[in-house]
């Protein structure tokens, strides 16, 4: 009986996920171009890497459909193996963030007032506390430039988001009436935090990771940007829009396309953060 | 009302004359954008061109100097002598000329630096200019006597270098930070990072300078340096690195582009002391596998002649070597085969900031990789570019142009980063500092840009052109750079 009511929820949750316009449009932006990052393992137009300085600085045109850059490399496929990168260095630094920061925020809140408690939350506000780009920076000029390299400096900012969020999330659950039923039958703190609390604070933690993913996105142009993301050869959007910079009256579709994927894949996944949180808030669930 | 009206118009023209100053004041300075910035600012301690490139004809001042077509032209010594058997030269130097912390200059300066560059401590970057010098004798206030140990044709080309220029004993301690030269400007202050200022000595000997104050702002990034010469915050770009840009600023008005030579020898060097490249099958197959115009045509939009040895193509001397590395990738295959690399290797291409550097390294690695070899990149700033690759040795292929004319002889330094060791080079060397006939100098020459391309010691690529952009109503910038300068005292805003 229980079993039935369960997946009817769950089917009519996709329905009406897909019934919102803004989390539909985000699902097919961020979906298209992680699409293309897949399919960039397999095939691309051209060689993403393969220079050919003949044919630099071609508009858009049947034989490459969004032009070459300075070097006559193929854009279209520069910007598939760039969604690769991207991604790869956002979802990663994400589950960093995930991976780290849920359980620090769970032990934070199962422990509340501890000392545990405080050391977890003093910790994380003296990494909130630094501007994490210029962090980011930091670490990658120490330990060198790369995308190795971004990925730590994006994800040890992703650690205290999620620790809070959890912590905060948990902490209001911890007073629940179930909660007590579930520590009166022995459970452990742990458990608890596990099989009740956890799965409850799931639809909250679904929507922060898509925000930060494309924060992540944002962040990895940015140090790409500067130099410090993924070294050449590898393509990343960030370099590409640094590369097309000085060249902007010559050649605007260097810096169109990039940019174009970089706000696409953002709003992308802004809209489907946006989709979520509405679809699963039940206090706006019913207003509407 | 009445007084109201007053007060406002009286404003207005204050507002006005206030506003109008600025536009005045800009006629007598400059702001000169340059890509890197020194290390120090002492050019007879330091390699790096960007020191001569603020200093030279500035602040500091030799015997002799270049001029903007780089002939040898009298200055602080207005004339000489030569015995006849070339040995002793007789310099007579310019009367009343001040250091810029006030003390005199006299012939006791001249033997002083003279003697402190060829010291056997000295930290001169180019000793090899001060070789032949047996000794340095004051003769009275304004005359000096040089004796040489062998007649050397080129001493007053040497003593133009910027490294060869006379200090003021008084300030030697500071000369890093503080220069004190005799030049038309004095030092006044450096921001690290991120610009120097000099300003019109006022007890200069010779014809002041036309210019209040010099402001040299170092921008790295082209993009920036673009977007500073395009506000106006730079008034003159001597090296611009963005050469994309150049036809944008050729049909704009407001501009000028100045396109010259440098004495800039754009090289691929390989550490020959290292595993693979102690292999001359390996260097010879990094050679062949270059292909100088899709570099040039990449990387520097076209500007830019081949070279195929470590010598400029405007001197009469030079031998067009580009045939005997040709780009050939099958023959770069096959020779990495006979080296024993069947399957190329892997090795790390360090590229300083300088964008033909940094643009042309993504086109080389992208060529290396057609044959085998994986160049991993990787970008490091100018200071670390000293510290590691040229001082510390430590690089297995970076792109740096050299451009100090006629620097043949770094390839015969025994501690030089290239690690090349070749007892043959050395013997032209030591041949050609002693020759003095010009057709045996010539012979020569020739000899030893033959032998470094026989020897593959680099892969050359080309000449570095110089392309400048600056407003269109600043006169009397250099159009080429014979040595590494921007010399300002001649440079004046027109109306």
């Amino acid at each position: 009986m229980q079993e039935i009511s369960l997946t009817d929820d769950r089917r009519s949750l996709v329905g009406e996920a897909f019934r919102s316009k803004s989390f539909s449009l985000g699902f097919l932006l961020t979906g298209a171009f992680i699409v293309a990052a897949v399919l960039s393992l397999v095939w691309t137009p051209y060689d993403a890497t393969a220079i050919s300085v003949a044919e630099k600085l071609r508009g858009p045109s049947a034989a490459h459909w969004l032009g070459t850059d300075h070097f006559g490399r193929d854009i279209l496929s520069m910007i598939m193996v760039g969604a690769r990168t991207s991604i790869a260095v956002a979802f990663v630094s994400v589950g960093i963030g995930i991976a780290a920061g849920v359980p620090l925020g769970l032990w934070a809140a199962a422990r509340q007032g501890s000392l545990v408690d405080e050391i977890i939350m003093r910790a994380n506000d003296l990494v909130f506390a630094f501007p994490a780009l210029l962090i980011a920076i930091l670490i990658t000029a120490v330990f060198g430039p790369g995308a190795v390299n971004a990925i730590i400096a994006i994800g040890i900012f992703n650690i205290p988001v999620f620790a809070r969020l959890a912590r905060g999330a948990a902490l209001t659950l911890w007073t629940r009436e179930y909660i007590f039923a579930a520590r009166v039958a022995g459970k452990g703190a742990v458990r608890i935090s596990a099989e009740h609390i956890l799965p409850n604070i799931m639809n909250l933690l679904i929507v922060q990771g898509t925000i930060q993913f494309s924060l992540g996105i944002l962040a990895d142009a940015a140090l790409s940007y500067v130099g410090l993301g993924a070294q050449p050869p590898v393509p990343s959007w960030g370099r590409m829009l640094a590369d097309a910079q000085t060249m902007i009256s010559l050649a605007p579709h260097m810096a169109l396309f990039p940019g174009a994927a970089i706000v696409l894949t953002v709003l992308g996944l802004n809209l489907m953060g946006d989709g979520l949180r509405d679809i699963f808030d039940p206090k706006l669930r019913r207003s509407r | 009302m009445n007084r109201l009206m007053k007060l406002m118009t009286t404003a207005a023209i204050l507002a006005a004359a206030s506003a109008m100053t600025p536009a005045f004041a800009a006629n007598t300075a400059i702001t000169v954008g340059m890509v890197l910035e020194p290390p120090n600012l002492d050019p007879t301690s330091g390699a790096a061109a960007a020191i001569r490139e603020v200093t030279y004809a500035n602040i500091f001042q030799g015997l002799t100097r270049f001029d903007a077509n780089g002939a040898i032209i009298p200055d602080l010594a207005k004339s000489w002598d030569i015995s006849p058997d070339g040995l002793t030269y007789t310099f007579h130097l310019a009367k009343g000329v001040k250091f810029h912390d006030g003390s005199d200059f006299s012939a006791d300066d001249v033997k002083f630096s003279l003697d402190r560059a060829r010291a056997p401590d000295s930290t001169n970057a180019q000793k090899g200019l001060f070789a032949d010098i047996a000794s340095v004798d004051v003769a009275d206030p304004l005359t000096v006597k040089v004796t040489l140990k062998k007649p050397n044709g080129s001493f007053l080309f040497n003593m133009a270098w910027g490294d060869a220029v006379i200090l003021s004993p008084k300030s030697i301690a500071t000369e890093a930070t503080k220069p004190v030269g005799t030049g038309p400007f004095k030092f006044v202050n450096w921001v690290k990072g991120d610009h120097v200022e000099l300003a019109k000595f006022d007890g200069y000997w010779g014809a002041p300078a036309k210019l209040d104050k010099v402001t040299f702002k170092f921008i790295s990034d082209p993009s920036a340096a673009f977007a500073a010469v395009m506000a106006g915050d730079v008034d003159a770009f001597p090296m611009f690195p963005a050469a994309e840009t150049l036809e944008q600023f050729k049909s704009d008005p407001r501009f000028q582009v100045i396109v010259g030579n440098t004495e800039g020898k754009t090289i691929l060097a390989m550490n020959n002391g290292k595993k693979p490249f102690d292999n001359i099958k390996v260097r010879e197959a990094v050679a062949h596998a270059i292909n100088r115009k899709e570099i040039i045509d990449g990387a520097m939009f076209g500007y830019g002649t081949p070279i195929g040895t470590h010598f400029s193509p405007q001197n009469p001397d030079y031998v067009d070597l580009t045939g005997q590395s040709n780009y050939d990738p099958e023959k770069s295959k096959a020779l990495l085969k006979e080296a024993g690399y069947p399957n190329g290797f892997t090795v790390s291409l360090k590229l300083p900031p300088p964008p033909y550097a940094r643009k042309g390294g993504e086109i080389i690695a992208a060529e290396l990789a057609k044959v085998g070899i994986k160049a991993e990149i990787s970008n490091v700033e100018w200071a670390q570019w000293l510290e590691q690759v040229f001082k510390g040795k430590d690089y297995d292929m970076t792109i740096i142009a050299h451009v100090e004319p006629m620097d043949l002889d770094i390839y015969s330094r025994d501690n030089y980063y290239f690690n090349y060791k070749s007892d043959a080079y050395k013997k032209i060397m030591a041949e050609l500092s002693s020759a003095t006939e010009p057709a045996k100098r010539s012979e020569l020459l020739k000899q030893a840009q033959k032998q470094i391309a026989d020897d593959y010691v680099n892969a050359f690529l080309f000449q570095l052109p110089k392309t400048g952009v600056a407003n269109a109503k600043i006169v009397g910038l250099w159009k080429n750079q014979p040595t590494p300068a921007n010399d300002m005292s001649e440079v004046y805003w027109k109306d």
